[in-house]
């Protein structure tokens, strides 16, 4: 048996997947957006200002879920001072969510300043470039998070950070085919968008795959609903029929490959978050599962 | 600076009569359950069932029957081990968790905002909220009474010397004679777990003599620190951002060639996008 059955739950629920949920797709949606305005065409205007719409409001909400979901939610400035110690910063770089609620403050910053400032440029390049990088951060250091503790499923596979930030380009594109649509996308832009978002799948399949490869050893926590809601709401409905639906042909509702996406991606954040959820220590301790 | 401070407990000496749980809870001013309505775990004699925010020390009961003439009671007084290495402290991003003078781990309530980052490191199932104050709490090895030369409530109270508090150096001498002890009257399988300063995490500052493997009593063969994982998982992160990031500009180029050649066509293989 792993020592992470020994370990107790930290109750992280609705709120924390819904962030994971709504942070990924920020990050991933500011990244696209922002290689578009480094590479892109006037005609991929719509899509740009779509992506940091997308990216600052997730970084509120994200901040917002957050903030919410503590014990002491008027505390959450503690994070970023110390609160003993004013006005001293409170940084622990090798502790994700010290160095997360920095990331996130900082990607909130730059998607900002690009969702508030219409103007093109070099300046609005770097400051694209800079929060591109810090988007895909925003997206990956939650799976870390996960990973730097010592429970079952989040502490026995080093691939979280990576699928959580492949889940979040995936979701990312999605958001921006659903959206940019609304706000006056090209059909080329959204073109390059799929063929993208068929790449992230891809690469998230290959992710998945080695993620549960390596949980071999306490293969027994899919035994369950939530081993059945990972293969048919994560891997079938999430990525592989959205696959199909990108290489034949896309429609609407469930033919809708960015709908299909955006499900698989809040799925895959609820079956990592509950699946390791269900196992507590007592029930270990006595010998249940 | 004062000695490191600790707990040993002898779980071959405990009686299970939870005077240490009333004790912590009566010293510590922890509220009850429930209202204060007992509620039967209703498969063990045990209910209080697991360490949380409102009980920092729990009796463990370990029942292991298979029939009614064949088993045997193993009990132990669960608490918080102090770890020198604690992974709590380690992760804690607001510093609500501090060591202390006594080289015990202490979570302060007015600087932790509830995050709960805490709970998911402790490699022991240690910590959790105390619902009233909205903050992860656990065992403060009664640092107020330390302070003013007292010994924890729980080892006070414990009736059979079972939580033994002293110096860490001392209760290590003490427990190694008590192995020894137990071993020539024909317990072969008492052995101490966490005493060793060049074991897992350092050392545990609360550490048990045990007669049986650390999992029948619910503690892990060998625990870690979580920060372990950030090595293994950031590098793979950040490959799979590379890959991914590489994808989208050597897409965006070929879409873009496509376009070119296909007189402002569509591009090839998936990239049909979507109705909505």
């Amino acid at each position: 048996m792993s020592d992470t059955f020994f370990t107790a739950s930290p109750h992280w629920r609705w709120l924390i997947i819904l962030y994971f949920f709504v942070g990924g797709i920020a990050g991933g949606a500011y990244f696209l957006a922002a290689v578009l305005q480094w590479f892109g065409r006037p005609e991929d205007r719509p899509v740009i200002r779509t992506g940091y719409a997308l990216g600052f409001w997730g970084a509120v909400i994200s901040g917002a879920l957050l903030t919410l979901d503590l014990g002491r939610p008027l505390r959450f400035w503690h994070m970023v001072f110390q609160s003993d110690n004013l006005p001293h910063l409170m940084f622990k770089s090798w502790s994700p969510i010290s160095f997360g609620a920095w990331g996130l403050m900082l990607f909130g910053a730059f998607a900002f300043l690009s969702w508030y400032s219409e103007k093109g440029g070099t300046l609005a390049k770097l400051i694209a470039a800079a929060g591109g990088l810090c988007g895909f951060f925003v997206a990956g250091y939650t799976g870390i998070l996960l990973s730097v503790t010592n429970r079952p499923i989040w502490a026995d596979t080093p691939w979280l950070g990576a699928l959580f930030l492949a889940s979040g380009a995936s979701t990312g594109a999605a958001a921006l085919m659903f959206f940019g649509r609304r706000r006056g996308a090209s059909e080329s832009s959204i073109r390059w968008l799929a063929s993208f978002d068929a790449r992230a799948l891809i690469v998230e399949l290959l992710i998945l795959i080695l993620f549960i490869a390596s949980l071999w050893p306490i293969r027994q926590v899919w035994f369950g609903f939530w081993g059945v809601l990972l293969l048919i709401g994560v891997v079938w409905a999430g990525i592989l029929w959205p696959l199909r639906l990108h290489f034949t042909s896309a429609g609407t509702g469930f033919r809708n490959p960015a709908v299909m996406v955006l499900l698989g991606g809040f799925l895959l954040r609820v079956v990592v978050l509950f699946a390791s959820n269900s196992i507590a220590v007592h029930h270990v301790a006595s010998g249940g599962s | 600076m004062p000695e490191a401070m600790g707990f040993f407990t002898d779980t071959t000496i405990c009686i299970g009569c939870k005077a240490c749980e009333v004790a912590c809870k009566n010293w510590n001013q922890l509220p009850a359950t429930n209202g204060g309505v007992t509620e039967m775990s209703g498969d063990s004699y045990d209910n209080t069932r697991k360490l949380d925010g409102t009980h920092w020390r729990h009796v463990k009961f370990i029942e292991q029957f298979e029939g009614p003439y064949n088993g045997r009671w193993l009990m132990m007084s669960d608490v918080c081990k102090h770890c020198v290495q604690a992974g709590c402290l380690e992760v804690c991003p607001t510093g609500a968790i501090i060591r202390t003078e006594f080289d015990t781990v202490v979570i302060q309530s007015d600087v932790c905002n509830g995050c709960r980052a805490c709970i998911a490191a402790c490699p022991f199932g240690v910590i959790d909220m105390n619902p009233a104050a909205g903050t992860a709490q656990k065992c403060t090895l009664c640092y107020d009474r330390m302070e003013v030369g007292l010994e924890p409530a729980c080892a006070k109270a414990c009736p059979t010397d079972s939580i033994q508090f002293g110096p860490i150096t001392e209760l290590r001498t003490r427990a190694q004679k008590r192995v020894v002890q137990l071993q020539a009257q024909g317990e072969k399988r008492a052995r101490l777990y966490g005493d060793d300063p060049n074991g897992p995490l350092g050392g545990l500052n609360s550490f048990y003599l045990l007669v049986d493997e650390p999992e029948v009593y619910g503690l892990p063969k060998d625990p870690k620190l979580p920060s372990r994982n950030l090595q293994r998982s950031s590098p793979l992160a950040a490959a799979s951002g590379a890959v991914l990031g590489l994808l989208a500009l050597v897409g965006l180029r070929k879409h873009r060639m496509d376009e070119i050649e296909g007189g402002g066509g569509g591009g090839g293989g998936a990239g049909r996008g979507s109705e909505n």
